[in-house]
């Protein structure tokens, strides 16, 4: 990128603090995406597999996935519902 | 290792699957994420914790269909800037058009952020103990105390250590704008 500014330390000082850290928890969440995405796979595809599992899961999401040893919280759940009902 | 590849080395890692890489593509660019949805577009809390979240996951989601890996940052920020203005949208009891939505001054808070981010790069080629009280004192408005407890040093001598160490980013700065700037 071709920038024609010139830097003094007012101006570099400024522009350090326009960037401050996004909260921890929001990058470690954004950070654990593969993982969580791999998860989400995983539990689609037994579902299809297993009625008696994707039934307990449109019973209760939640305490079907702590059943089965997920950790609801690490799992995108609005996503898993919308892909359950289209599957 | 990856911290030093460039934007598109790293987005060629991520699609291999690299897990190391993309924490560090969601570390790049999570502060420019973060404030162009509470800076640029003024989102709360909750509405720009889900405002992030989704750039990410579409940036995942996206990975083999970027047109230009170079260009992933100017589509990040294209992103949030398109999800910050459904937010307001969808949180709105009219429907207004996206002129009426964005806040006035909302291309030049995303030029200046734009301008940090650069900044930002460029502190990556200063020492560890220059980038870490840099940071520390101007982006996570660490007090000298805090700042000198931290990392062990007399907090009498922060202030000259930052004055270094803005001189180092600007020598830094300035070489890479001669180098964009051929005369």
């Amino acid at each position: 990128m071709t920038q024609s500014h010139h830097y003094d330390e007012e101006r570099l000082a400024e522009l350090l603090r326009a960037l401050p850290p996004a909260p921890e928890g929001w990058v470690r969440a954004a950070q654990e995406l593969p993982r969580s995405r791999a998860e989400l796979d995983d539990i689609v595809a037994r579902a299809v597999a297993d009625d008696a599992f994707r039934r307990a899961l449109v019973a209760d999401l939640e305490q079907a996935l702590q059943t089965e040893g997920y950790e609801p919280e690490a799992i995108p759940l609005d996503e898993l519902r919308r892909r359950l009902s289209d599957s | 290792m990856e911290a030093s590849l460039s934007d598109a080395a790293l987005v060629a890692r991520c699609r291999t699957g690299n897990q190391d890489a993309w924490a560090e593509l969601v570390n790049r660019f999570s502060r420019y994420i973060y404030a162009i949805a509470t800076q640029g577009f003024g989102l709360g809390p909750d509405d720009a914790e889900d405002v992030f979240q989704e750039v990410f996951a579409r940036t995942y989601q996206h990975l083999d269909r970027l047109r230009d890996d170079e260009a992933i940052r100017p589509w990040i920020a294209q992103l949030t800037r398109r999800l910050s203005i459904d937010r307001i949208r969808a949180t709105s009891r009219v429907q207004p058009t996206d002129e009426e939505i964005e806040p006035r001054g909302a291309d030049d808070t995303l030029d200046r952020l734009d301008e940090a981010l650069s900044v930002r790069e460029s502190l990556a080629e200063l020492s560890d103990d220059c980038q870490e009280i840099l940071d520390r004192f101007f982006a996570r408005d660490e007090s000298y105390q805090t700042i000198g407890e931290s990392l062990e040093i007399p907090a009498g001598t922060i202030a000259s250590r930052i004055s270094r160490c803005l001189a180092k980013l600007r020598e830094v700065m300035e070489g890479r704008n001669s180098v964009a700037e051929p005369s």
